[in-house]
C-alpha cells in the first residue's frame, strides 16, 4: 500500500463517522420541525443515533469478548469442543503458569507501591521550590514514551561486555569502575525482574507526581502553617500530616497504576520475551494465542486470570459511582 | 532560620539526585543516537561528551605507493579520515609496544627503514632502498578524538531500516484511532448527560466497569471476528480500519468516562436555554458544546493519541509485521531482536520513535497532565 493511498483511507475513514453524524442530524433536524408529534419521535430516534456507533462498539469490542473469552475457556484449543475445567486444570498445573502468576504478584507488589512513594515524596520536595516545575518536567517526561522505547534505553544501559572489554552499558561501567564483575543483569533470574521493574517505576513514578502535585495543593496552609508553629519538624508533617490528608489519593494512584501493571506486555515482551524466568501473565496469553496455531482455550484461562485480579478494583468503582447516584 | 534553610538545601539535592538518576537514561539514550556507529560500539557514550583515547591499527601501502626524493624511497599519507579532527598521542611499530614513540620521534624497522608520525595524522615511511613489498608494515596508534557528533545514523534508520514507512504507518493508525473514538464519544458521553432514556444508568455503569477491563479479555474474540470477516467477505483480516476500531473499542469507557465528567460539569441552564430557544440536540452539540470542550477535548485527544502512538499489543495482533503496516513499536521490538548489537540504529530508532510524544510532551504538557488528573481523580 503506498503511502498517498494509506492517508486516502485515513481520511476517509474519519469523514465517514463525521458524516454519519453529520447528514442523520440534518434529517432529523429537518424533520421534526415539522410538528410536536414529529418532535417528540424525533427526539427518541435521535438518542439512536447519538448513542449506536459507541453502543455497537462498546458491544463488540468489550460486552460480547467478556461473555466469549469465558466461554471459550471451556472449550478445546479451537473453541469447537466442551472440555470442561481442562484448560484450568492445565494452567494450575503448568511450570510456566505458576512462574508468571509468581512474577505478576511480585510486580503488583513493588511497582504500585514504589512508584506511588517515589511520586509522593517527589511532589512534596519539588512543591514550593524555583525549580520545582522543571524538575517535575524532567521525572514525568517517561510516561509521554513508549514502554518500548522505554524497553531500548534501558537495554543498553544494563548492555553487558565481557569482563576484558570497555563496558558501554551505563550499569556496568559503574560496576567495573568500583572493581566488580560486570553482569548480564537481565539474564539472572529473579533479580531480573527487578531490573524490568525499575523501568515501570520510572515510568509511572510521574504519573503519581503530577496527581499528587494536584493534590498537595489541596491541602489547607493553615492547617501546615499551625503544625510549624507548635514546631513539628518538616519530616513530621509529612508523615503525620500530609499522608493521612491524601490517604484517598494515594489509594487512587495505587490502584491505577496496579490496574496497569496487571496486564504489562511490553517491557518484558521487548526486553527479555519473557526469558530468564520473567514471564507474566500477558505475556504467556500473547505465546498461547500463536503458539501451536494458537490455543484460543489456554490463552482465554490466562485472560481470564488477569481480569480476575481487576474485579476487586472494578466492583469498589461500581460501589462508589452508585453511592454518587444516590446524591 | 539557619535549622530550616538547612533541611531546605537538603530536599533540594534530594530532588536534584531524583532528576539527575531520572534524566540520565533518555539524555544517554540521544547522545548515543548521534554517535559515530564504531565509536558507539567500543566506548560508552558518557565518554563521548570529552576528547577519547582511541586505539587502532593501520597498514600503511606498500611498494606502489612509493616516490624516490633526495636519495630515499618514500610512502606518505595520512592516518585518519579527512576532518576526523583526531590528534595521535604516540604510536609504535609492533602490537606489543604500541605506545613506544612519540609524536615526531623516529622509529626505525628491523629493515633499516623508518618513520615518523606528526600530530595530524601525516607519516613519513623512508628507505635507502626501494620497498619491495605490495603490502606496507603496520602502525599502531594512540590518538585523541575531540567530541563528534553525526546525523548519518538517523539518515541510516529512517531510510534503510524501514523506520521512516513504520513512523507513517504509526501515525495512519494513530491519527483515526484517537478521532474516531472522540468523535463518538463525545455523542455518546453528550446523551448520557443531557438526554434522558430508558437504561441509561445501566450504560454508565457498564462504562465504570469497562474501564478496568483488561485489553486481553478482548484479543481472541476480537481476532476470530476479524479472521471470520475476512474469510466471509474475502478481504485481509488483518487492516488498518480494523486497527482503529480495536483501539476505539479499547479506548472507548476511558474517553467517554472523561467526557461525561467534563459535560456535567457544565452548566444546566445553558441547555435549557437554547432548548427553549427551539435549538435540537445536534446544535446545542455544535454550537455550545463543542466550543465549550475544547479544552477537555485536547486532553483526551492526547491521552488516547499518545496511547496508540506507544501501543504495542494492539499493533502487533492486529496488523501484518509487513513494512506496509508494522507500526514503530513493532519495529523496535523487531530491531531489537535482529539487531540486537546495532546500538546506533536502536538507539536512533527509539528516539525516532520517541519524537511525536516528546513534542507532544513539551508543546501540550499542561493539557496532557489535566487529562491524566481528570481521569484519575475518579478512575
Amino acid at each position: 500500500m503506498t503511502i498517498l493511498n494509506l492517508l486516502f483511507i485515513v481520511f476517509l475513514g474519519i469523514l465517514f463517522f463525521i458524516s454519519y453524524f453529520h447528514i442523520s442530524n440534518l434529517v432529523l433536524d429537518v424533520y421534526g420541525r415539522r410538528s410536536i408529534k414529529k418532535y417528540n419521535f424525533e427526539n427518541s430516534i435521535r438518542v439512536i443515533v447519538f448513542i449506536a456507533p459507541a453502543f455497537i462498539v462498546l458491544f463488540i469490542f468489550i460486552l460480547y469478548p467478556v461473555f466469549e473469552t469465558v466461554r471459550l475457556s471451556f472449550y478445546d484449543k479451537f473453541g469447537r469442543e466442551f472440555v470442561g475445567l481442562y484448560n484450568y486444570k492445565w494452567a494450575i498445573s503448568d511450570p510456566e503458569f505458576r512462574r508468571s502468576i509468581l512474577n505478576n504478584l511480585v510486580w503488583l507488589l513493588v511497582v504500585p507501591t514504589l512508584s506511588t512513594f517515589f511520586g509522593l515524596v517527589i511532589a512534596k520536595l519539588a512543591d514550593n521550590i524555583w525549580w520545582g516545575s522543571i524538575a517535575k518536567s524532567i521525572i514525568f517526561m517517561p510516561m509521554a514514551i513508549s514502554f518500548v522505547g522505554a524497553g531500548v534505553i534501558w537495554k543498553f544501559i544494563y548492555e553487558y561486555r565481557g569482563p576484558g572489554d570497555t563496558q558501554i552499558g551505563l550499569l556496568n561501567a559503574i560496576i567495573v569502575s568500583f572493581g566488580y564483575e560486570p553482569q548480564a543483569w537481565i539474564t539472572i533470574p529473579f533479580w531480573n525482574n527487578f531490573f524490568l521493574m525499575a523501568i515501570m517505576i520510572w515510568i509511572q513514578t510521574g504519573l503519581a507526581l503530577v496527581i499528587f502535585s494536584a493534590a498537595l495543593r489541596s491541602i489547607p496552609k493553615e492547617m501546615l502553617e499551625a503544625a510549624r508553629i507548635d514546631g513539628a519538624s518538616e519530616l513530621k508533617i509529612f508523615f503525620s500530616i500530609i499522608i493521612p490528608y491524601l490517604e484517598q489519593t494515594i489509594l487512587v494512584i495505587w490502584t491505577l497504576i496496579t490496574i496497569i501493571v496487571l496486564r504489562i506486555f511490553d517491557i518484558i515482551f521487548a526486553m527479555t520475551n519473557g526469558e530468564w524466568q520473567t514471564g507474566v501473565l500477558a505475556n504467556l496469553m500473547y505465546d498461547w494465542m500463536f503458539r501451536g496455531g494458537g490455543d484460543s482455550g489456554r490463552g482465554s484461562v490466562l485472560a481470564i486470570v488477569i481480569m480476575i485480579g481487576v474485579i476487586p478494583i472494578l466492583s469498589w468503582n461500581l460501589y462508589k459511582h452508585r453511592q454518587e447516584q444516590k446524591i | 532560620m539557619k535549622k530550616i534553610s538547612l533541611s531546605s538545601i537538603l530536599s533540594q539535592l534530594l530532588l536534584l539526585f531524583f532528576v539527575i538518576i531520572w534524566i540520565i537514561p533518555t539524555f544517554g539514550l540521544f547522545i548515543s543516537s548521534l554517535r559515530d556507529k564504531d565509536l558507539l560500539s567500543i566506548s560508552g557514550w558518557w565518554t563521548s561528551l570529552t576528547t577519547t583515547e582511541i586505539n587502532e591499527i593501520y597498514r600503511m601501502p606498500g611498494m606502489n605507493a612509493q616516490i624516490e626524493e633526495g636519495g630515499y624511497f618514500k610512502i606518505k599519507g595520512n592516518l585518519f579520515e579527512e576532518n576526523s579532527g583526531k590528534k595521535i598521542q604516540s604510536f609504535g611499530i609492533t602490537s606489543k609496544k604500541i605506545n613506544e614513540f612519540n609524536v615526531s620521534e623516529v622509529a626505525v624497522f628491523k629493515d633499516e627503514s623508518e618513520v615518523t608520525v606528526d600530530e595530524d595524522g601525516n607519516y613519513e615511511w623512508q628507505s635507502k632502498e626501494a620497498f619491495k613489498k605490495k603490502k606496507g608494515k603496520r602502525l599502531f596508534t594512540t590518538s585523541l578524538s575531540p567530541p563528534s557528533f553525526t546525523l548519518e545514523n538517523y539518515r541510516e534508520v529512517l531510510f534503510k531500516e524501514g523506520i521512516g514507512r513504520a513512523f507513517i504507518n504509526t501515525i495512519a493508525v494513530a491519527l483515526p484511532s484517537t478521532l474516531i473514538p472522540l468523535i463518538i464519544c463525545s455523542f455518546f458521553a453528550y446523551s448520557l448527560t443531557w438526554m434522558k432514556f430508558f437504561g441509561r444508568d445501566t450504560l454508565l455503569a457498564i462504562i465504570i466497569a469497562s474501564l478496568v477491563v483488561p485489553l486481553q479479555m478482548s484479543l481472541i474474540p476480537i481476532l476470530t471476528i476479524y479472521n471470520d470477516f475476512g474469510a466471509l467477505f474475502g478481504v485481509a483480516a488483518k487492516s488498518y480500519p480494523g486497527v482503529w476500531m480495536a483501539h476505539t473499542g479499547f479506548g472507548l469507557a476511558s474517553t467517554t468516562f472523561l467526557l461525561r465528567n467534563f459535560l456535567k460539569s457544565l452548566p444546566n441552564e445553558m441547555m435549557e436555554a437554547a432548548k427553549v430557544d427551539g435549538a435540537s440536540h445536534y446544535e446545542i452539540f455544535l454550537r455550545i458544546i463543542i466550543p465549550l470542550s475544547i479544552p477537555a477535548f485536547a486532553s483526551i485527544f492526547i491521552l488516547q493519541f499518545l496511547w496508540c502512538w506507544n501501543d504495542l499489543l494492539v499493533g502487533l495482533v492486529f496488523l501484518d509485521q509487513v513494512p506496509s503496516e508494522i507500526i514503530l513499536t513493532a519495529k523496535l521490538k523487531e530491531l531489537l531482536g535482529s539487531r540486537g548489537e546495532n546500538w546506533e540504529i536502536l538507539t536512533t530508532g527509539a528516539f525516532v520513535s520517541m519524537t511525536v510524544p516528546l513534542f507532544i510532551f513539551f508543546a501540550l504538557q499542561r493539557y496532557f497532565i489535566r487529562g491524566l488528573v481528570a481521569g484519575s481523580v475518579k478512575g
